[in-house]
């Protein structure tokens, strides 16, 4: 391998890793406040179906990623009403919301099938971009790509820094207690929710205005699924994410890559690496005995009902 | 009460309608892999089954499963389909096969067809393109518009239509360009967008400037748009996805196919057999030849195009080596279709291995 093919698949690395990123980031919110959604790929097709149609609508590829965020919003509010309203199972809930996404986004899509655009154009950062290696790696790529690792330093300085993330952490540790000291654990949950739907929407349209700026249907192709494995990788913590999301990036281009290299390991066995992963941590998290030891928040799937005591 | 009375009407109204038919339509059902908007393979497929609807008006009358992943949901889909009084069915991918043989045998009234396989029965025949003779001029164009040597191709399955078509292609290359070598990479899916990017991005990565692809989706068409390279469309006119990058698209036609076969059953006259459909019968053509090739590359893609349409060439006559030094096909002998459909080497000059 030269210096040139690991700068080109690192790049692509990190491009992979992007929509992985918005995902995960909402949903790990969503969880630190004790709410599981499954429902992340469902509201990704959601946000890939209307953003690349509101971009291709009026041209905007930037109100396209509105209307992606809202919708995944208001996909996640109809999961929020039933889990959190009517105390439904969050996994069997969330799964119902992926199923119901793949479905929708299929139907209001067809008209939209077959078309193609321009989506964000990569910008290069001035000065950085001359950087050796780096500078393509990191410093030339879509806005998106930007846009989402920013995102991530906000997230984690709120997450770990501020009283919002105090609160959001006493919601899914102990909503109880929450709940004595005033904290409204219903409304805390509810913005957790919708802003795990935006960015799953974000993520999705991704997929669909830069990744392949195309609509497909299931393009997203069980994504959602590896960002919620990816939250659990990295013990709920925002800069793991991060990491997490670019070495699964890394994880599911290289196969293709030491093919075209001509090595001769299975690439089946290669590609199926990620999704391994993913069923593993599925797995141990809908454990109970196993939750405690992956640091997972303690209410973590538990529905709250402030008129019980814990 | 009401859910009755609501019953009862629909029954009404069902029953008007078959009295109103003076006889029952002839039905066909159609299983695809992808979905029918995937501009690709499936998508051409169900052309062809529209245009059996027009050509036959209210006398067929047609129904379609998109989307059918090829294992055991398939057997399900395809018995569905027998159950629910179709009186053919064409099912529209290799990992088909053995479901639709399973199926065939338990109904034994009802006609099956079933493409690009090798399994036959009294009342399953098969039907494939000659889609080694679009791949032939494929490789011939990306020799001569290689310049870096290296050209790419995205593999869906490595099964024997596929890696046919890659020795097709790459024999063609290497006619018109000795120079020329070939890395291939398997996405393992016969349509993942996202997979094609990444395919398409890994190759050009490593020096490859020219893309071909087994695979259903114009996904790599874009990337190759994206990053000023050149690529070939598959199965359905792509051209729109990559105006300067597109050389030509390769475009099945399945409706002279599904016309004929749907006449004979209904005459009663149908005998299961191994149909070949190519460049010959209009079943293949090239779409959308792009005006920014050089004169000598166009040329030439016409001048295959009529060696091959008029069965004056074809690509798999002897001596052929593979790429371990067998000879795989004496001189002097073509591979008959049979033996086309069981194509399991790499012709000399791949350096690479069929992944197991």
């Amino acid at each position: 391998m030269d210096i040139d093919l690991i700068t080109q698949v690192l790049f692509a690395a990190i491009k992979t890793g992007t929509p992985l990123l918005f995902v995960a980031l909402g949903e790990a919110i969503c969880e630190k406040t004790g709410v599981l959604n499954l429902g992340q790929e469902g509201m990704m097709l959601m946000g890939a179906v209307v953003g690349f149609m509101v971009a291709y609508g009026t041209g905007n590829a930037g109100l396209g990623l509105v209307g992606a965020m809202l919708i995944g919003c208001v996909m996640s509010l109809i999961f929020g009403v039933l889990v959190l309203h009517l105390g439904a199972n969050q996994v069997a809930t969330g799964l119902a919301l992926t199923i119901f996404g793949t479905g929708l986004s299929a139907f209001i899509g067809t008209s939209v099938v077959g078309k193609t655009l321009t989506g964000f154009e990569p910008i290069a950062i001035p000065l950085l971009s001359d950087l050796p290696v780096i500078g393509k790696v990191l410093f030339s790529h879509d806005p998106l790509v930007y846009l989402a690792i920013a995102l991530a330093l906000v997230i984690a300085y709120v997450a770990n820094k501020t009283r919002i993330g105090l609160t959001i952490k006493a919601v899914g540790e102990n909503p109880h207690a929450a709940n004595a000291i005033g904290i409204k654990v219903l409304h805390v949950r509810y913005l957790a929710v919708m802003f795990g739907g935006a960015m799953a929407g974000l993520g999705g349209a991704y997929m669909s205005l830069v990744y392949t700026p195309m609509w497909v249907e299931n393009m997203t192709a069980g994504r959602g699924w590896i960002a919620l494995a990816l939250v659990v990788f990295a013990s709920w913590r925002i800069g793991n994410i991060m990491l997490g999301a670019y070495l699964f990036g890394l994880a599911s281009i290289m196969h293709l890559v030491l093919q075209g290299m001509g090595w001769s390991i299975s690439p089946n066995l290669l590609a199926m690496l990620p999704y391994v992963a993913t069923i593993v941590v599925m797995v141990l998290i809908s454990a109970d005995k196993y939750k405690e030891k992956l640091l997972a928040p303690r209410s973590l799937g538990k529905p709250f009902d402030p008129r019980q005591m814990a | 009460m009401k859910m009755k009375s609501l019953l009862v009407g629909l029954g009404l109204i069902a029953g008007m309608s078959a009295a109103h038919a003076a006889e029952d339509p002839f039905k066909v059902g159609f299983v695809y892999v992808g979905p029918v908007g995937d501009l690709g393979w499936s998508y051409e497929h169900d052309r062809g089954r529209q245009e059996l609807e027009e050509y036959f008006g209210d006398k067929v009358e047609t129904t379609f499963v998109e989307n059918v992943p090829e294992g055991a949901d398939a057997q399900r889909v395809i018995t569905q389909l027998a159950k629910s009084g179709n009186d053919l069915i064409f099912s529209t991918s290799f990992g088909f096969m053995n479901p639709t043989l399973k199926v065939a045998k338990r109904f034994p009234d009802v006609t099956f067809e079933h493409a690009t396989g090798y399994k036959r029965a009294k009342n399953m025949g098969t039907y494939a393109l000659r889609t080694y003779e679009g791949r032939y001029v494929s490789g011939v164009a990306a020799g001569m518009l290689t310049e870096s040597n290296t050209i790419g191709y995205i593999g869906s399955f490595p099964i024997p239509e596929v890696i046919r078509d890659i020795n097709s292609a790459f024999m063609a290359a290497k006619s018109v360009n000795p120079d020329v070598t070939m890395k291939i990479v398997w996405v393992n899916s016969w349509y993942d967008p996202g997979k094609e990017t990444d395919a398409a991005n890994a190759l050009m990565d490593q020096g490859v400037d020219v893309l071909l692809q087994h695979t259903d989706s114009p996904a790599p068409l874009i990337a190759a748009e994206k990053r000023g390279v050149r690529a070939i469309g598959q199965a359905s006119d792509q051209s729109s996805f990559a105006p300067e990058a597109h050389v030509f698209s390769v475009r099945d036609d399945w409706a002279p196919y599904y016309i004929k076969v749907a006449q004979a059953v209904m005459d009663g006259t149908y005998q299961p057999q191994d149909f070949w459909g190519g460049f010959q019968d209009d079943m293949l053509s090239l779409a959308s030849i792009n005006d920014n090739l050089p004169e000598d590359v166009r040329a030439k893609i016409d001048a295959t195009y009529d060696k091959l349409a008029s069965g004056e060439f074809h690509p798999f006559t002897g001596p052929i080596t593979d790429n371990k030094g067998n000879v795989v096909v004496p001189e002097g002998h073509t591979l008959t279709d049979q033996e086309l459909a069981q194509v399991n080497w790499y012709v000399e000059g791949i350096n690479d291995q069929i992944p197991r």
